[in-house]
């Protein structure tokens, strides 16, 4: 048999029924990569005699003889191809893992394609842009700014970093490194929801050729943990184990089986034998607190920091100052809904997974795609009873997070896998294991009161809120927390109450998604406003307006905080309502609609605190290279946040550069120093902030050895151009490398950040929506979002954010709907069935920003990633309110879901 | 996705040369559907594809369709001028939820025989008179209209060793005028529902019910209906058992779609009737 790859010939011959994306990959075109394996989301996209196909789907013996082209080969030998170019001049990605097929895809379009892109592209998934950037790309604009002067990157629109090698398809992701004599590791599964383990027969696994281990509870350390990962162990209750002899949901690891191939170990999986003593399962949440429901952690106490858990409750929350029964009785106008938030799921498109190996001297390396790799060496340092220097986590590019990678979810079993084997081993979630045993956000059952007074003030809110959080508590009491925090923290209001609880159900875990809990919260709070203020006459801007905090107003929820560090250290939520206000009323296209379409605006904003509490902590070092540039060290995580870019414009404007010499190392726990994680909106807020300190200090210390060489005071000399400057004495940087060659110490600083004080940022979105009173169709006429970012460090991608937080919203907000059936099974585990936004369904958003600058932030920004995706599904909900005087509480808001309640009021 | 079961893979080239079936064995087509869920009940892979089958031919009565004719094949078809459903083609590769990339792949016959209620080609294949030729395991032939075919979500009439052919569609159904209807939850989601309707020479109307239903159901009238008539011929013969539930769409919004988008047909197909 024999194969041509990028005009290169194999000789290789792939298994009988291995599919085109593997055997490409075992070639070495690490360029093809896997986002679901099953042909939706187009991330494996070669082309096949100058075709696109989805590789995976392709067997890879029909490929014998014929052309194949992956993304590697598309340039050819002279440079890059011109759709390559197009998408670096237009940064057409974030995380970058689905560019490749994206390309790929492009590249192979004719004119008439190019005229119906949402049909053209619906085989393309691109969890993170909202497809504007990509849109662009195909369009031939620019967005990037290249030419930008030495110390002057900061807010201005730098291309990332790593760019070139995403449209080359040769950024290295989690699995894109060969390693010899790798061993695979599969998880066998609870098909139960809540049952215990009786006994496991490994004999038949073990049987397998191939197979070296089979790891079960027995062989696991016992140690109780969380999967989330914090700063603050304490934030999350210790309800999990590695390898547990209960199981609590569906899915739920059970053994890992660790083998020479993955055939191998899929095999051994199948002949394990697990008996289980299967028990009463608890999968409404409603039923949770119910006497005589199914305890799911009996014997766990409030010392595994779990609020109850004979009630199941997993965290509670209560508090109230003034007097809202009072306040409510005399309230001019009261509002009282019940708003429920589904299951969705981040659906970063590189899944979970990761490397581990023993190295010569033996540390335990992990390579995993993370959000948080000193966290996660934290955890396996102890749960392995390990040194921390034995311990090594890294992450390169990682294709995607929203949080879903704010968890340990396959790190510890690799490092157990490692261990017992000697390694090297692998394990890669499929695109079912995504759904069916990571996390999710938490759904809620989100009950609200509210009242005003005739002149529009707020008298009373009240929030009761039951999130559910699935078979273990990770991330339970900290996103309850905060979805009833900076939700009515926003508004003034003398009286306030909230009542929380976070429920055990043997459902799948809920863990940290964008927003983290406020998304759910937000769209009741934003719906009761509406409805206050549409019982009074009022605008809904008027009535936010009259509502909203000021600079320097208490942004208060009880019961009070134990942290006291949140501050204006900017504040232009006014100015994000003027900017969403006038662009709503500014003249636009006039769609022609038939009269069954029903049109009306909405709108809803957010506040978020630009980090999360109790700290949260960075390091950065920077140091002068001997070519007269910097390398800097940065802890913080690569997902597509776009932090590689900000770091670097943050550095190179600190010391007077251009950002292309800064070199920068990353998210690799061999480089020292500390940083909790790129979460919570952390990467330019919290690290960025240590990376300024750094520089700050090289630039001080740059300063006084040149000042001491020129025997002048250090406070005439300034940085300038790749140098330091005292009146007409210049001394480039790389004199200063000589000079620290001669004094034998290079200029090396470092700089830190603990993530408080906090400030806060805002957002608002407005959409103007037509809803076919006869179908229950939705289209999106307008979307517009501002945004508080403080100075915006770069706006393309800050831009990139909006642009993406909006459609991964509006996917939640219109089609995602992760469905469990009564046996706690989830039963739309693959895309097909869990429909994410393609380009087809997003509309272009305009986005402003409000001309604020912060005082705590670097260089005046302030975090802007996860707040774009909180106010989508409220201000969506208050436009289809707007547009059908119906009040629907519970999205999706799918054409199946709006049409009973349109059929009821406008007939067919 | 790689099919670890799968240890060998048979090339016939002849009708005489396909190995004798057996448990865990799979016919290949495009193999869309088949490398995109596991298959661990599977350990051999017949690949059809050195059948050499036509994927079109065209004789003076009939249009055969191979199983194995690609979705882009069929799209591409030259039709004369005469075909006045010729439309009708593109309209259904469209409302595949697959791309285009998977159209060069993916097969006329594994779509029929996936026999998923919103399978595009059965809903053209039954609305112009296809009649489905099914290898017998056993030997011999059968020839199924494919409205029989399919005889419910995922359920069909082959039985283990079957193998579809080829599709028939009589030419006399590509020279009616047709009207299309699809709906779906997304702009360019998975159908919910998908109706055509045909107009004979004679002025009968064919109402052809796929996707919102769980296997294709047809209609026929004489002459072009009133509403009234339309609807309640409906109502009649799409009891509410035959809706079809799944996360594309729920059944009571389905059988007002289907009643909705049939209602569209009816006036479109009523203003193209000579007067």
């Amino acid at each position: 048999m024999s194969f041509e790859v990028n005009g290169q010939t194999f000789a290789q011959a792939p298994r009988a029924g291995q599919c085109l994306r593997t055997f490409l990959r075992e070639l070495g075109h690490f360029g093809v990569k896997k986002g679901c394996d099953a042909g939706d989301c187009g991330a494996c996209t070669v082309l096949l005699d100058g075709e696109p196909v989805h590789s995976c789907l392709i067997p890879a013996f029909r490929a014998e003889g014929r052309n194949l082209t992956t993304i590697e080969g598309l340039g050819g030998d002279h440079g890059g191809h011109p759709m390559q170019q197009a998408f670096l001049d237009a940064q057409g990605f974030q995380c970058g893992f689905c560019t490749a097929g994206m390309i790929l895809t492009c590249a192979s379009l004719n004119q008439a394609q190019r005229t119906d892109l949402g049909a053209a592209l619906k085989g393309n998934i691109c969890r993170c842009t909202g497809y504007g950037a990509i849109e662009d790309a195909l369009l031939g604009r620019t967005n990037v700014e290249t030419s930008v002067e030495a110390g002057a990157a900061f807010g201005r629109s730098l291309p990332a970093p790593a760019g070139p090698d995403i449209v080359r398809g040769t950024a290295r992701y989690t699995f894109d490194t060969a390693i010899d004599g790798l061993l695979h590791v599969k998880l066998v599964r609870s098909p139960h929801a809540h049952a215990r383990i009786v006994a496991i027969d490994k004999s038949d696994a073990l049987r397998v050729p191939g197979v070296h281990a089979v790891l079960t509870h027995e062989d696991a350390p016992s140690v109780l943990i969380s999967t989330a990962r914090h700063e603050k162990d304490w934030m999350d209750p210790e309800d999990t184990r590695i390898l547990d002899d209960v199981v609590r949901f569906i899915g739920q690891r059970v053994a890992a089986i660790v083998a020479e191939t993955e055939a191998a170990a899929e095999e051994a999986c199948r002949r394990i034998k697990v008996e289980y003593e299967v028990l009463p399962a608890l999968i409404d949440p409603e039923q949770a607190m119910v006497p005589g429901a199914p305890v799911i952690h009996p014997d766990r106490t409030t010392a595994n920091r779990i609020a109850d858990a004979q009630r199941n409750l997993a965290a509670e929350t209560h508090g109230e100052f003034g007097d809202v029964a009072a306040a409510l009785a005399t309230s001019a106008v009261t509002f009282e809904g019940t708003f429920h938030s589904h299951r969705v799921q981040h659906a970063a498109l590189e899944t979970h997974g990761g490397l581990a190996w023993l190295d010569a001297s033996g540390v335990l390396n992990v390579r995993t795609s993370t959000q948080v790799p000193f966290l996660t060496r934290r955890a396996l340092a102890d749960i392995f009873e390990l040194p921390m220097d034995k311990v090594r986590v890294v992450c390169e590019r990682v294709g995607g997070g929203f949080g879903g990678k704010q968890e340990m979810f396959v790190e510890d079993i690799l490092a157990l896998a490692a261990l017992k084997t000697g390694g090297p081993v692998k394990l890669e979630f499929t695109r079912e294991e995504q759904f069916i045993a990571t996390s999710t956000r938490h759904p809620m059952r989100v009950h609200i009161k509210a009242g005003a007074d005739a002149d529009g003030k707020l008298t009373a809110l009240q929030l009761d809120v039951l999130s559910n959080t699935g078979a273990y508590g990770n991330h339970a009491g900290p996103v309850m927390f905060h979805s009833l925090s900076e939700s009515i923290a926003v508004y003034n209001c003398p009286n306030k109450r909230v009542d929380g609880f976070a429920v055990y159900t043997n459902t799948v875990p809920a863990g940290a998604f964008r927003g983290y809990g406020l998304p759910q919260t937000q769209i009741a709070v934003e719906a009761a406003i509406d409805e206050l203020a549409r019982q009074l006459g009022i605008s809904p801007y008027e009535m936010r307006r009259r509502n909203i905090v000021r600079d320097g107003d208490p942004m208060l929820s009880p019961p009070p905080s134990e942290f006291h560090d949140v501050v204006y250290g900017s504040y232009g939520l006014d100015q994000c309502l003027d900017l969403v206000e006038r662009a709503m009323q500014a003249d636009g296209p006039q769609p022609e609609l038939s009269p069954e379409w029903l049109i009306g605006d909405g709108i809803a904003l957010t506040m978020i605190d630009s980090a999360p509490p109790a700290g949260h902590l960075a390091d950065a070092m920077i140091a002068l290279n001997e070519d007269g540039g910097f390398d800097l060290t940065v802890g913080t995580a690569e997902f597509g946040n776009g932090t590689s870019t900000v770091h670097r414009q943050i550095a190179a404007t600190t010391l007077a550069t251009t950002v292309d010499r800064i070199r920068l190392h990353q998210s690799d726990t061999a480089h020292g120093g500390h940083d909790t994680g790129a979460y919570g909106s952390a990467g330019t807020f919290v690290a960025g902030k240590a990376t300024h300190a750094a520089s700050m200090q090289l630039a001080t210390e740059l300063k006084a050895a040149a000042a001491g060489a020129w025997l002048c005071d250090v406070q005439a000399c300034v940085l300038e151009d790749n140098a330091v400057v005292s009146g007409v004495r210049r001394m480039p940087f790389t004199e200063l490398v000589k000079l620290a060659r001669e004094r034998g110490q290079p200029f090396a600083s470092s700089g830190n950040s603990e993530g408080t004080p906090r400030s806060v940022g805002f957002n608002v979105q407005g959409f103007r929506v037509a809803v076919n009173k006869g179908t229950g169709e939705l289209r999106i006429l307008r979307s517009v979002q501002a945004a508080d970012a403080g100075i915006v460090a770069n706006p393309m991608q800050c831009r990139g954010q909006v642009e993406g937080g909006v459609a991964q919203a509006l996917g939640a907000a219109l089609y995602e709907e992760m469905v469990i059936d009564a046996n706690g099974s989830v039963t739309n585990p693959k895309f097909r069935d869990y429909h994410l936004p393609s380009f087809a369904d997003v509309p272009r958003t305009e986005v402003y920003f409000a001309d604020t600058s912060d005082t705590i932030g670097p260089l005046g920004a302030k975090s802007m990633s996860e707040s774009p995706y909180n106010p989508v599904a409220a201000a969506l909900g208050n436009a289809i309110a707007d547009a059908t005087g119906i009040r629907f509480t519970a999205p999706p808001f799918k054409p199946d879901r709006l049409f009973p309640a349109l059929h009821d009021r406008f007939g067919s | 996705m790689d099919l670890n079961t799968i240890t060998a893979v048979a090339h016939p080239q002849t009708r005489t040369q396909l190995p004798v079936w057996r448990a865990g064995d799979a016919w290949l087509a495009g193999g869309t559907w088949l490398f995109s869920e596991p298959q661990t009940h599977l350990a051999r892979l017949i690949d059809l594809t050195d059948l050499k089958w036509p994927a079109l031919t065209v004789t003076e009565s009939h249009v055969s369709i191979a199983a194995t004719c690609t979705i882009a094949e069929l799209d591409g078809l030259a039709c004369p001028p005469d075909w006045l459903a010729a439309p009708l083609i593109n309209q259904c590769c469209r409302a595949l939820l697959a791309s285009f990339k998977i159209w060069k792949t993916a097969t006329v016959g594994g779509n029929l025989c996936m026999s998923l209620p919103a399978g595009p080609m059965i809903s053209l294949t039954s609305a112009l008179d296809g009649v489905c030729t099914i290898w017998k395991a056993g030997g011999g032939e059968q020839k199924v209209p494919v409205l029989d075919f399919v005889t419910g979500n995922q359920r069909n009439r082959l039985t283990p060793g079957d193998l579809l052919r080829q599709i028939d569609i009589p030419i006399a159904a590509l020279r009616r005028r047709t009207a299309f209807r699809q709906i779906s939850l997304a702009p360019v989601g998975r159908s919910a529902a998908l109706l055509i309707g045909s107009l004979d020479i004679d002025g009968s109307l064919t109402l052809t019910v796929t996707a919102s239903t769980v296997r294709p159901i047809q209609l026929s009238f004489r002459k072009v209906p009133d509403a009234s008539a339309l609807r309640a011929a409906l109502m009649q013969q799409i009891t509410d058992d035959l809706y079809h539930t799944d996360i594309h769409g729920q059944p009571l919004w389905r059988k007002h779609m289907t009643l909705r988008l049939a209602e569209g047909i009816r006036s479109e197909l009523l203003g193209a009737m000579p007067p």
